[in-house]
């Protein structure tokens, strides 16, 4: 049944972790006592973390869960004594085995670094030092805690590199950082950590970084490697989708303080405190919704062979690429990165050139058009980006920002500030607030912002650029609602480019799968989330975390047997 | 890295032709008249045309640049107005002097700066870090010559530990070459030492806080091996890379050291020759100077294969 | 986040300034100069080009006999002593500080200028790019002074060919830092913004792309100014640069060379006045680099 060359992941046994049965009657690995971390004068509030109390036992993964700002990288950091100066522990305990950190000499925790606890971080890409060799860089381990000799060392890494699943271990024990992917240092990451045996590992977002299938490739190999050495795991993540997959119990942090701690299944399914509840509810369901094709509108957009190589690269970015977007509905291109998705958005709107092929914006073809020629057709495809902090110019208001456009094409000052006004109501913020500078709002109202721009112009095409990736999972639902009800509004096709496969189950009409620069297969989001058709787009589902998990109404639960796929029908408002 | 290393030799070509053309066009385009000069105050005007035409200077500019570029690239750098020698003679003569300056110079700045700027950079924020920063700024403002004279007077009138002037050749003695040098090392020093010591806090400053010192922290590592192993060698690209920029700083305050300890070098040459309008010999100097300058930061970028492996592979 | 973001302009940039040492003493030492240089007439000088064999080479104190412009005699006390001409060393200091403050501060906004839009040009249009960077290697190969000292001997010293000098070695430094800038701010997702709402290509490098370069280039500036005086005082020094009839540091050390061994005021006086105003502008340009954006650090 499965494609052989597909990627070789490891089944699911549904079902809870189980915890061995003696647990309750041995120490914890890691216990947290009241613990208060506080933060420097100015701040928005006094304490990153306040009153924590957790426990981590032997051979569980605890998953600690929050928001930006909930102070779960705090707790990581401090237990390991790796905390920034900035943030001061003023009370409780961290006891390690019993021992307090807080509190024990700096020789002493250094010896404890990597033999009784390890931390893997989140940016493999930068956290190994690029000048020593992978091979160097564990054996650097042996060499600062054991006394084994160097031959013995050598075996003790190659061994490691072995049970992390990298192949080849002498060519990667000499392979320098930049020669391997993500996933591949962040395995060699996990062999530095991993390598005394440590009882204590924690791991800080360590996936968020990288690629779902990557991503399910570390979670499989966390997960074995902590159940054959027993270890203890502190697994910092904000994807609930994570911590259905892999957690044992479940720690929900907000603002610093511990609002919720228990078994997965319990918080999970019949969650307690309220915004528990709020995050849950905030995770997009992967069956996906499906809009009745009411009024079919006219193809508004159609590339055609399309295809983009950079000037330093062999390979193209976007390799004969078609599509077709029609007024009123959203197409939804799907992949990884390094597949080519942005650079089609890209395309679409002209930011960059093409190498070859058309792109036929209402029946003309626009790819040869220079800057100039472009400047009148401009106004039909407005494009949103990713990241909030960098799409608004700080020295210039909001306002500035958004009548910019408008007065770009002859709006007097005073027609374009009233229009943003409207804009701004539109976006759900007050238009008294169009005087303020960008770094007065949150993520969540830049990138309405954003949206608000981009409408000034009056488009008949929105392009979102993974315009919810870098928002909290909260923040992230109010931009999608917002997202769609602008589009039903006023009639907007949407080019919505993501690497979430949720999100795109929720918002897309149609979805394009792409990999390696080709779309691999396009069709109906129910269709394709149903039945996937072609091996990467099965792959791509295989990986994700949470998949035999229904979250819906505000709980999640594991999908039974019965559970009949059934995409909800719903009718346009 | 056998494409970087050619990447590189490549793009020296464009900037040298570059300073050809530049050297070139200086002292064609200078007010004075070479050829009035050599015939000197009471010439009239026909021995004036007649000098211009044995120079061939009333040749369109593009031939006598075509005849310029080949002699020198021949060694021929022709004869200078106003020794009355070859003046590829006289370069090679003064060339032991400015060598042994400009070498001892960068060995002994290097030796200090930089283990002062780590320093600097590790107790960042302390009096230690102020103490440096703040002789940087120092040796940054005073003039090369200020420094020199002030030397001068305390060791060598007030204190006579040291010659005033002058220079003794390393063959009649290796004493006597390392005592007439100490001063003007010492001089000429000040500014290169306070330009790396900046340089080198900064870029250990900048390392310390990347990721991989944090990992490197969380293996149980002390402060003192994360700093020299990891730290140092990741920070090395941009501390050698003002080396050379220093290049051009150095031959500066070499020309003007030499003017204040007369020590008969090069730059001593450069001065003279200037005052005198002596145009072959300015025009060689520059050039050679120009690209000695060029080749070191070639030297310089090819030196970064050996600390940073993204390069070699 | 720095001080020019924040929205309540004038006041937060004041308070920010005052709370750095050295933008303080610098500033303070270089408004010392400054007055210096203005009032100079007034601060006890005499004409400093005034040559009076009879009182040459004289130490710091010496009390001198002249007349004054009605024929009286009064006496004159020469601070600093006088040179082997008998001109007053203290005049001609404190006159000097004109030249010199002159030639940092006309350099400076020149190379700045000149420098700004060279740099915003090469940093924005590729094709630009090449040739003017590769214009700015062969520049900076050539070390400053020397093609200074070229410049100037060949050129007949003066005032404005001094200046033309430096600033030619100058501008490569200063399109090569907004050059840097440009280069990193157009990948801006908010730069792209502004070329999807159809804004002109003129209009987004002034609008949205050169109001980055503004804070990095002023205190490149500051420094240039610095490096300028000192440029001024070696080709004085050297002989080649601006005669002594008009005093500058640097000339005023370059006449007391000769009897420096019996006579070391006549070089210690200016140097002194040179390394303090010099510090003062160096230590001016830290301070704001330090205040305006940590990140310069690496550029600078």
């Amino acid at each position: 049944m499965t494609d052989p060359t597909a990627l070789q992941l490891p089944t699911h046994t549904a079902g809870i972790q189980q915890v061995p049965s003696n647990v309750t009657s041995v120490q914890p690995v890691l216990e947290l006592q009241a613990l208060d971390i506080s933060l420097p004068r100015g701040s928005d509030r006094a304490h990153a973390v306040a009153q924590v109390s957790l426990t981590v036992n032997p051979g569980e993964i605890v998953c600690l869960v929050g928001e930006s700002g909930s102070g779960k990288s705090a707790i990581a950091h401090t237990v390991m004594g790796l905390q920034a100066k900035a943030l001061v522990p003023t009370a409780g305990k961290i006891l390690l085995q019993g021992e307090d950190v807080l509190t024990m000499a700096p020789a002493r925790l250094r010896q404890l670094r990597c033999t009784t606890m390890s931390m893997i971080f989140q940016e493999p890409m930068t956290a190994l030092n690029p000048v020593f060799s992978c091979g160097e860089q564990i054996d650097e381990v042996l060499r600062t805690h054991t006394a084994l000799t160097a031959s013995e060392r050598q075996q003790r890494v190659l061994d490691m590199i072995q049970q992390v699943g990298l192949p080849d271990p002498l060519r990667m024990l000499r392979s320098y950082p930049h020669q391997l992917s993500g996933g591949q240092r962040q395995r060699i990451m996990i062999a530095m950590a991993l390598v005394l045996e440590p009882l204590l590992l924690i791991a800080d977002e360590p996936t968020t970084a990288l690629d779902v299938t990557t991503q399910a490739q570390i979670l499989a190999l966390i997960r074995t490697l902590q159940r054959e050495h027993g270890t203890g795991v502190l697994f910092i993540t904000h994807d609930f989708g994570v911590v259905a997959e892999i957690a044992d119990r479940v720690a929900v942090l907000r603002q610093g303080e511990l609002v919720e701690f228990g078994q997965k299944q319990q918080v999970l399914e019949y969650p307690e405190h309220p915004y528990t509840q709020m995050l849950i509810g905030a995770v997009p369901s992967m069956t996906p919704r499906v809009r009745e094709a009411s009024a079919r509108g006219e193809v508004i957009l159609r590339t055609e062979r399309l295809v983009k190589t950079y000037p330093n690269s062999r390979t193209p970015a976007v390799n004969q690429v078609a599509l077709e977007l029609r007024r009123g509905e959203t197409l939804g291109i799907v992949g990884e990165s390094g597949s080519g998705k942005s650079t089609v958005a890209r395309c679409v709107a002209k930011l960059i050139t093409t190498t070859s092929g058309s792109i036929f914006q209402h029946g003309q073809d626009i790819a040869p058009l220079s800057n100039r020629q472009m400047r009148p057709l401009r106004k039909c495809v407005q494009i949103v980006f990713q990241d909030p902090y960098r799409s608004l110019n700080p020295r210039r208001t909001v306002g500035d920002s958004i009548i910019e456009g408008p007065m770009n094409y002859g709006a007097t000052r005073q027609e374009a500030w009233k229009h943003a006004s409207e804009l701004m109501e539109l976006v759900r913020l007050e238009p008294t607030m169009l005087q303020r500078f960008p770094h007065e709002f949150s993520g969540g109202q830049r990138q309405r912002i954003c949206i608000a721009r981009s409408l000034a112009m009056k488009p008949e095409i929105l392009i979102a650029d993974e315009a919810v990736s870098a928002l909290d999972v909260s923040v992230q639902a109010q931009v999608l609602g917002l997202l769609d009800e602008v589009r039903e509004q006023l009639n907007l096709a949407m080019l919505f480019i993501t690497h979430d496969l949720r999100v795109a189950a929720q918002v897309c009409d149609r979805v394009a799968v792409m990999s390696k620069g080709e779309i691999v297969e396009t069709g109906r989001t129910a269709d394709i989330f149903l039945a996937p058709a072609h091996a990467y787009t099965q792959t791509l589902f295989a990986a994700a975390p949470g998949r035999d998990w229904l979250f819906e109404a505000g709980r999640a639960r594991l999908k039974k047997k019965g559970d009949s796929y059934q995409a909800e029908s719903v009718s346009p408002k | 890295m056998f494409r970087y290393i050619s990447k590189r030799v490549f793009a020296t070509v464009p900037v040298m032709a570059i300073v050809v053309v530049l050297v070139f066009l200086m002292l064609r385009l200078s007010a004075a008249d070479p050829a009035a000069i050599i015939a000197g105050d009471n010439a009239t005007t026909e021995e004036i045309q007649d000098i211009r035409v044995k120079l061939g200077l009333d040749q369109p500019v593009l031939v006598q640049f075509g005849v310029w570029l080949t002699k020198v690239s021949t060694g021929n750098l022709g004869e200078s107005f106003f020794f009355k020698k070859q003046v590829s003679e006289l370069i090679l003569d003064r060339l032991e002097p400015t060598l042994s300056l400009a070498l001892c110079t960068i060995i002994l700045s290097v030796m200090i700066a930089v283990p002062l700027g780590v320093l600097a950079a590790y107790y960042t924020g302390t009096w230690i870090d102020r103490l440096v920063m703040g002789l940087a700024v120092l040796g940054f403002s005073i003039p090369v010559f200020v420094v020199g004279y002030l030397l001068m007077y305390v060791f060598s009138i007030e204190l006579s530990w040291l010659p005033v002037q002058g220079y003794q050749r390393l063959s009649e003695g290796f004493w006597g070459w390392l005592q007439k040098l100490l001063l003007p090392c010492f001089a000429l020093s000040a500014v290169y030492c306070a330009l790396i010591a900046r340089i080198t806090r900064t870029s250990v400053q900048e390392v310390l806080g990347e990721d991989y010192i944090r990992t490197a922290h969380a293996k149980g590592l002390t402060n003192k091996i994360v700093l020299m192993r990891h730290a140092l060698r990741n920070a090395a690209v941009p501390i050698v890379t003002v080396i050379g920029i220093g290049i051009a700083l150095l031959i500066g305050g070499v020309v003007v050291t030499e003017s204040v300890f007369s020590i008969p070098g090069l730059g001593r040459l450069t001065v003279d020759a200037v005052l005198a309008r002596d145009f072959p010999t300015v025009q060689a100097l520059v050039l050679l100077f120009s690209l000695t300058s060029v080749m070191v930061n070639l030297l310089i970028d090819l030196s970064y294969t050996l600390f940073d492996p993204r390069i070699r592979y | 986040m720095n001080a020019f973001t924040e929205s309540s302009g004038r006041v937060t940039l004041w308070r920010t300034l005052l709370r750095s040492p050295s933008v303080m003493i610098g500033a303070a030492i270089l408004l010392c100069v400054l007055f210096i240089g203005l009032a100079a007439p007034f601060l006890h000088t005499m004409s400093p080009d005034k040559i009076n064999p009879s009182v040459r080479n004289k130490l710091p104190g010496y009390e001198s006999t002249l007349r004054d412009d009605e024929g009286n005699k009064i006496q004159f006390v020469h601070l600093m002593g006088t040179d082997s001409l008998g001109r007053d060393i203290y005049s001609r200091v404190v006159f000097g500080a004109r030249v010199s403050l002159l030639i940092g501060a006309t350099v400076a906004v020149m190379s700045a200028f000149i420098g700004l839009i060279l740099g915003l040009l090469a940093g924005y249009f590729r094709w630009l790019d090449a040739i003017v960077m590769r214009v700015m290697d062969g520049l900076m190969a050539i070390p400053a002074i020397l093609l200074a000292l070229s410049m100037v001997a060949l050129l007949n010293a003066g005032l404005s060919t001094v200046i033309l000098a430096i600033v030619i070695t100058e501008i490569p430094r200063v399109v090569r830092l907004v050059r840097s800038v440009v280069l990193s701010v157009r990948e801006e997702p908010y730069v792209e913004a502004a070329i999807s709402v159809g804004t002109p290509t003129p209009v987004l490098l002034v609008r949205h792309i050169l109001p980055n370069t503004i804070a990095p280039l002023i205190v490149q500036t500051t420094y240039i100014a610095a490096h300028a005086i000192l440029v001024e005082a070696v080709l004085s020094f050297l002989g080649v640069g601006i005669s002594p009839e008009t005093p500058t540091w640097g000339n005023i050390m370059a006449e007391g060379r000769a009897m420096f061994v019996m006579l070391p005021h006549n070089i210690f006086f200016p140097g002194l006045f040179l390394a303090v105003t010099v510090l003062a502008v160096n230590l001016f340009g830290d301070g704001l680099r330090d205040l305006l954006d940590p990140r310069m650090r690496k550029r600078l």
